[in-house]
């Protein structure tokens, strides 16, 4: 098993015939995932290599059967792209694009809500569940089927701990890079909730980074309800207070958001946290080494 | 983005939410005529930079005739203004705000913000205006009175008249009261704000409301639906290095380190700087150049973090996604050969292509050293000892 996705997904693509859609979607298709279809407003009846495109997600559910989309849609239109893809009732939408405004956001997390669907980013590198299926723009190959869960707030800095999860021996079982804006559809803690979960999952590595308190709210739920090894690493103790780091969420503001504290009560939790970022296989080893052995 | 104080309370005054008459100015003398212009016997001069905290260092000096506006404008105008927020290095004084004084009974806060946790906006008042808000929530949560927005209904009424009652306002400025949270909420709303502070919101010896200081951050990534708050933006108060790097779409922070850091990806940049402090030595800057960086965006990367004369090695961290790692190499031996490289240069490439990348590294003829994992990376800074 794995977490969101794996091999009965039926992924569809918005955005599609965009640079950055058509693209990744190649990818995915090439890693093994089932691209059902692709959704551009006003150049349904198109096709990318087979895939047929559509003008609207609620045809393409009716003829494809879609049941999660990945969405690639500029940022001025994104909000409304996840927001076409809640409405049509699929159950999952992953959405990579970056730089969507904050207001948009907020609109859009009351509906999801009301639609009773998930949102993963935006702002993301995706979901992969290794050997299975792959909706995101992370490199493949990196990967390895096991059964460690990945969650993260950034993208490079997943593929980091994955090689050096990989490299040791370590497969995982889903990897979720939730995003690194302010206002994101799932947070640490629900994501732990799935894994909490699923039975393949054995142990699960969590990488924060400053800005909100995610992490500490993850902390708690942990101590009191989450019971496999969690590994957690914490990016930005050096940030400047004030500084936007690169991701519109990654920054200290005032009380609060540092990775000290955040580390600090992560630590409190009974995580084991890892210090240094080159350590991070090992210390996987030596935590996750015998329960999965 | 941030804007400056004068410019806020010009959006201020659109949204009739009375404010202090004045104006800004860039010279003395030009000071002194707003001050008789202004007329009455008392004037405030404030320094125009983009942090908190102005009070304590100086930036807020209070007048009693004309001529001493002057006096005052012309110290403040070319200073550098350093506050507990502007950091060591602190920030110079271009422009100077002169306004009326005025008498002061009643000090209270007032903002609007993103509550990221609850995921909507949120409205916060105070009796204790004029102090940090964050200290004061940290010390007397009870004297913060919060209101969570629902962004489908706006700030109805009843919740306008929490926020005037709980932060213990004269009954009789009720009206008054709503009416400035009413129209902080839509400025909040219809202008893509992340914040929206008066601190403080005073009452005056003839019960006036006014906004005595003001502050606004915009949402950046909403800019393109406000065009028109794009030349509100001063270059002057950024730093040179940050503007040439947003020119040429590198997200790049300036810091106060030797070792400077190329790297795809935010979260990377940050753990990458972290290894560099544990490797016994500081960041010069955060450089994100993205999962799509050229070659040209390489190069300008690499200049501008040779441009900082405090630069004394560089550590460049890719980790090949999207980027593939030769082609990232290509552009770092390209770039390397048209701008003089004298500082010494380690590179770690991991992921996609890699062996082609650190192939096309070790026949450049360059003088790299290639670091083999994040490990090998945090030894060979260590070895730079440039501390």
């Amino acid at each position: 098993m794995s977490i969101l996705i794996d091999k009965n997904t039926r992924l569809l693509v918005q955005g599609i015939t965009g640079r950055e859609g058509s693209f990744h979607t190649r990818q995915c298709v090439a890693y093994g995932t089932n691209v059902v279809a692709g959704v551009t407003p006003g150049k349904g009846g198109q096709t990318l290599d087979d895939i047929p495109v559509f003008n609207t997600i609620h045809e393409t559910v009716e003829s494809t059967g879609a049941n999660a989309s990945l969405i690639f849609v500029p940022s001025p239109f994104a909000a409304d792209a996840i927001m076409e893809s809640a409405a049509a009732g699929i159950p999952l939408t992953i959405c990579i694009t970056e730089g969507i405004p904050i207001k948009d956001m907020l609109k859009v997390v009351p509906f999801l809500k009301r639609h009773n669907v998930r949102l993963i980013g935006p702002n993301c590198p995706g979901v992969i569940s290794p050997g299975r299926c792959k909706a995101g723009i992370m490199p493949g190959h990196i990967h390895k089927e096991g059964s460690i869960g990945v969650i993260s707030r950034s993208g490079t800095l997943t593929y980091e701990v994955v090689h050096q999860l990989t490299q040791s021996g370590l497969g995982q079982s889903t990897c979720i890079g939730i995003g690194g804006d302010p206002i994101i559809g799932s947070s640490f803690v629900d994501i732990l909730k799935l894994f909490d979960k699923d039975p393949e999952t054995r142990g699960v590595v969590l990488i924060g980074e400053i800005g909100g308190s995610d992490e500490e709210a993850a902390a708690e739920y942990i101590k009191d309800h989450f019971n496999k090894p969690v590994l957690g690493f914490v990016a930005g103790l050096t940030a400047p207070p004030g500084k936007r780091m690169g991701h519109a969420g990654a920054i200290i503001s005032g009380a609060g958001g540092t990775a000290g504290e955040k580390i600090a009560a992560m630590r409190e939790a009974g995580i084991h946290m890892v210090e240094r970022l080159g350590e991070l296989g090992r210390a996987a080893r030596d935590l996750f080494g015998e329960i999965i052995s | 983005m941030k804007i400056h104080e004068y410019q806020a309370k010009e959006i201020f005054s659109q949204f009739s939410i009375p404010v202090p008459r004045g104006s800004v100015v860039r010279d003395a003398e030009e000071a002194r005529k707003i001050a008789d212009q202004i007329g009455g016997e008392q004037w405030v001069v404030k320094a125009q930079i983009h942090a908190g905290g102005r009070g304590k260092g100086g930036g807020v000096r209070v007048a009693d005739t004309p001529e001493a506006v002057a006096e005052i404008a012309k110290e403040m105008l070319g200073m550098t203004l350093v506050t507990p927020q502007t950091g060591p290095q602190g920030k110079r004084v271009t422009k100077v705000l002169v306004e009326e004084g005025v008498s002061v009974k009643q000090e209270f806060y007032v903002g609007a913000a993103v509550d990221r946790a609850n995921q909507c906006p949120v409205m916060i008042a105070s009796s204790e205006g004029g102090m940090g808000i964050e200290a004061l929530a940290a010390s007397h949560p009870d004297r913060i009175v919060r209101e969570w927005i629902d962004v489908g209904l706006g700030l109805p009424a009843f919740q306008a008249r929490n926020l005037v009652f709980g932060m213990g306002i004269n009954p009789g400025l009720m009206r008054a009261g709503t009416g400035i949270f009413t129209q902080l909420y839509r400025l909040f709303d219809s202008f893509d704000c992340t914040l929206v502070e008066i601190n403080p919101l005073v009452v005056t010896e003839d019960n006036q409301l006014l906004a005595l200081d003001a502050k606004i951050e915009f949402d950046d990534n909403a800019l393109f639906r406000h065009k028109e708050f794009l030349e509100l933006k001063d270059t002057d108060a950024q730093d040179p290095l940050e503007v040439e790097a947003s020119q040429h779409r590198l997200n790049y922070i300036r810091l106060e380190g030797d070792v400077g850091i190329m790297v795809n990806g935010a979260g990377l940049a940050m753990a990458t700087m972290d290894l560099i402090k544990q490797a016994g030595a500081r960041p010069a800057n955060f450089l994100d150049v993205g999962g799509g960086a050229t070659t040209e965006m390489v190069t300008k990367g690499f200049e501008i973090i040779l441009q900082d004369k405090n630069v004394r090695g560089i550590l460049i961290n890719i980790f090949g996604g999207i980027l593939r790692c030769d082609v990232l190499a290509k552009g770092v031996v390209e770039a390397a050969k048209k701008v003089a490289i004298k500082v010494p240069v380690v590179v770690r490439l991991d992921g996609t292509n890699v062996e082609e990348g650190r192939d096309i590294l070790a026949q450049s003829g360059l003088d790299f050293m290639v670091a083999a994992s994040m490990a090998d990376a945090a030894e060979k800074v260590r070895g730079l000892e440039v501390s």
